[in-house]
């Protein structure tokens, strides 16, 4: 009984993982590039989440059933646009304060979270929202006393997940443009001088997270069906704790550390207690900061003067 | 300032930059605000789209054309330089608040006479938020300590009334202290391993924090009733009760002075001995700015770095911020919880923690009349524009980022009269 339960949970936690490990890279890319908390990503991926019921309603509206061209329009016109949202929030809210005091863009940043859990409050209504199933059935395993189920939707965001975290990692490692983002992160100044457009960098970054929280968004969606304009709230800080359990400004550390986190809450919520399990999210978050904060993967900081 | 050269202005510029904002104010507003969700199907409301691009294609063309003038451009690049620390009057100067202030206190002490119940509720609401705002003022404006969770501290106040009454008895004088004391305590133990920490990181530490004890106040249902809340007990003053009739043997305090029974003498206290708090808070903070340790504070917001060259101290003089900041938030969060009479964990949402922020931050970091101004603007505004209530997060939001770009240092500066230096002494 017990060990269905935990290979269960495990499951559950790796789908919920690799989707932390999603929108936590939004998180350390911009922290290594700009060194800010991009405080407003969790509700640029509650927005991704109303843009992906907003394209599923329209494309079934326009006939649109089979899963596959479902899912490929929603997700191309949710990372299009959700692009657009994170483009638009770094050219109005942190652009103009790039030489300004360190507390600066955090507040500005907290001031575009408020705007945006308000914006869909008042554009979309208050009340939760919810996407039809797309994908019903599983596989089921009996294990001993217990039983182990895989629902189709959970490959689903695991094989998605992974596909977006490669080709995020072949942009980077191979691309120009991820040799110019790798160049920015190291040295901002250097990089500019060797000709490369800093502030276009930075921009394509804010797309990149932004993007990367539109596939996250499409993919609860799809998953747990319903969400309101409070839900990046938490799970931006739990995709924030992800990004710091991996180490910020490492890539491979934030999605590690969404997986990591994402087991420890589900076996956690499983096995102890679920009332609990968001506090058990942050009271991590605080230890790390605390006893490790450069995390598994990252480099101890160095203040320079 | 090298005069730059006159260039003549270029609407065509402006028409390409109001076209470009057009278009992506139309793939931002589109979707989300033209199409609206009901349950699994939506319906249409273009012309709320076609409103706000036009609003913001006309907004970036105007401003676009103000950029191109040269007051535009002596604009612009006053923001790029960013504030300067501290603004220093020329020595003896004689601020105007040296009579600004006896004039306020005169007002407060005849305004309850005539004032009503709602205004009575709304100025104790607007004290509430400013010794908030004053205690935050101390990390954040002038320790420069980001901390998100300040509502914990507030909570830790409020339910430390409550939950006081209800286990060991405490009334409103008993926990006054001891809330302060509580939330103090608890700045202490969350401050003492965070402090060491990067600016950024710590503002997440100090929201998870505040997230934690919501949490806990909201799933403790054996503790702490959950969101049902806890009662608060009314507050006495010398034994005296302000209820219609004695609860607990004491007197009710109208039998007492042989007037008749008014259900607004409650708030009357609570306002009378708030006003005395905020007014003691004000002092011993305007003492505090220019004791070493106040100084200690601003250097370190300054400059981390070269204060621990010079041999500061910094944990202990962060922890100090931190403590008094939070000790602050355990006295007001007393109030509310009697204001109220009722405490639950929705009054102490993520939400409270910016709006606190938002008094800060409007109100000029580390100013203290910035702060006293800010708080009950942002608090008696929303009273003043009920119809525009749903909108009152959005403005918040805008105003923050405004300010940031507009005066990331606040609306009033920090002043400080300088001092001349005496003959024969080495300057």
């Amino acid at each position: 009984m017990m060990d269905g339960i935990f290979l269960q949970q495990m499951i559950n936690g790796l789908t919920l993982g690799s989707v932390y490990g999603l929108i936590a890279i939004g998180y350390t890319m911009v922290y290594g590039i700009i060194g800010m908390i991009n405080f407003a990503h969790g509700d640029v991926y509650m927005i991704s989440a109303y843009l992906a019921a907003i394209g599923l309603a329209v494309l079934s509206f326009f006939g649109v059933e089979s899963f596959p061209f479902l899912i490929l329009g929603t997700l191309v016109f949710t990372i299009v646009v959700t692009g657009v949202y994170g483009f638009v929030i770094e050219r109005v809210a942190y652009k103009p304060l790039r030489n300004s005091t360190r507390l600066a863009p955090l507040i500005s940043a907290i001031g575009i979270s408020l705007i945006l859990q308000n914006y869909a409050q008042i554009a979309q209504g208050p009340n939760q929202q919810g996407v039809p199933t797309l994908l019903s059935g599983g596989w089921r395993f009996d294990i001993g006393t217990g039983f182990v189920q895989i629902t189709y939707t959970k490959v689903f965001i695991l094989v998605a997940a992974f596909a977006g975290m490669a080709a995020l990692t072949y942009i980077i490692k191979y691309t120009k443009l991820g040799r110019m983002c790798r160049a920015t992160q190291q040295d901002r100044k250097m990089a500019s001088i060797l000709g490369i457009n800093t502030d276009r960098v930075i921009s394509y970054v804010f797309i990149i997270g932004a993007a990367m929280a539109a596939l996250a968004g499409v993919l609860i969606t799809v998953n747990y069906g319903t969400f309101d304009f409070y839900a990046g709230f938490i799970i931006g800080i739990k995709a924030f704790t992800a990004a710091v359990l991996g180490g910020i400004g490492s890539l491979p550390g934030a999605m590690l550390g969404g997986l990591i986190l994402g087991v420890a809450e589900s076996q956690f919520s499983g096995l102890i207690n679920s009332d609990y399990k968001d506090v058990f999210s942050f009271a991590l978050l605080v230890l790390i900061l605390i006893f490790r904060p450069q995390g598994l993967l990252g480099r101890p900081l160095v203040a320079k003067v | 300032m090298s005069a730059a050269p006159i260039k003549p202005v270029d609407i065509k510029q402006s028409l390409i930059d109001a076209v470009i904002a057009g278009l992506l104010a139309l793939i931002v507003f589109g979707p989300i605000v033209g199409v609206v969700l009901q349950g699994y199907s939506f319906n249409l409301q273009p012309t709320r789209v076609a409103w706000l691009v036009l609003a913001v294609a006309a907004g970036r063309f105007l401003i676009s054309l103000f950029l191109q003038t040269p007051r535009g451009i002596r604009l612009s690049q006053g923001m790029e330089r960013g504030g300067s620390g501290v603004h220093v009057l020329a020595p003896g100067h004689k601020s105007a608040l040296r009579w600004v202030i006896p004039l306020v206190i005169v007002l407060a002490i005849v305004f309850p006479a005539f004032a009503n119940k709602y205004v009575l509720t709304i100025v104790i609401l607007g004290l509430i938020y400013v010794l908030l705002g004053l205690g935050l003022n101390i990390v954040v404006g002038l320790a420069g300590l980001l901390d998100l969770g300040y509502v914990a501290f507030y909570a830790i106040g409020a339910y430390g009334l409550a939950l006081g009454y209800q286990y060991l008895g405490l009334g409103f004088w008993s926990a006054l202290p001891l809330a302060a004391l509580a939330a103090a305590f608890a700045g202490c133990i969350l401050g003492f391993p965070v402090l060491r920490m990067h600016g950024d990181y710590l503002a997440i530490v100090t929201l998870g924090f505040g997230e934690i004890i919501r949490l806990v106040l909201n799933n403790w249902l054996s503790f702490t009733g959950g969101p049902n809340g806890v009662p608060v007990p009314s507050p006495t003053f010398l034994g005296l009760e302000f209820g219609r009739r004695a609860k607990e043997g004491g007197v009710p305090i109208h039998e007492f002075l042989h007037i008749d029974y008014n259900p607004d003498l409650k708030f009357v206290f609570i306002y009378a001995v708030l006003f005395l708090v905020v007014i003691g808070v004000l002092y011993v903070k305007h003492r505090l700015t220019r004791m070493p340790v106040g100084r200690a504070w601003e250097a370190l917001r300054e400059d981390e770095i070269a204060c621990r060259a010079m041999g500061l101290n910094h944990v202990l003089v962060k922890l100090s911020a931190f403590t008094l900041g939070a000790s602050t938030a355990g006295l007001a969060g007393v109030f509310f919880a009697s204001y109220q009479g009722f405490v639950n964990p929705t009054s102490f949402t993520f939400f409270e923690s910016a709006l606190i922020l938002a008094i800060v931050v409007l109100g000029g970091m580390g100013s203290t009349v910035g702060v006293v101004i800010a708080a009950f603007v942002l608090t008696v505004a929303p009273e003043l524009l009920r119809s525009f209530a749903e909108y009152r997060v959005l403005l918040f939001g805008v105003l923050m980022v405004l300010m940031m770009i507009w005066r990331p240092r606040g609306l009033i500066r920090i002043s400080r009269t300088g001092v001349v230096p005496r003959k024969g002494v080495a300057p």
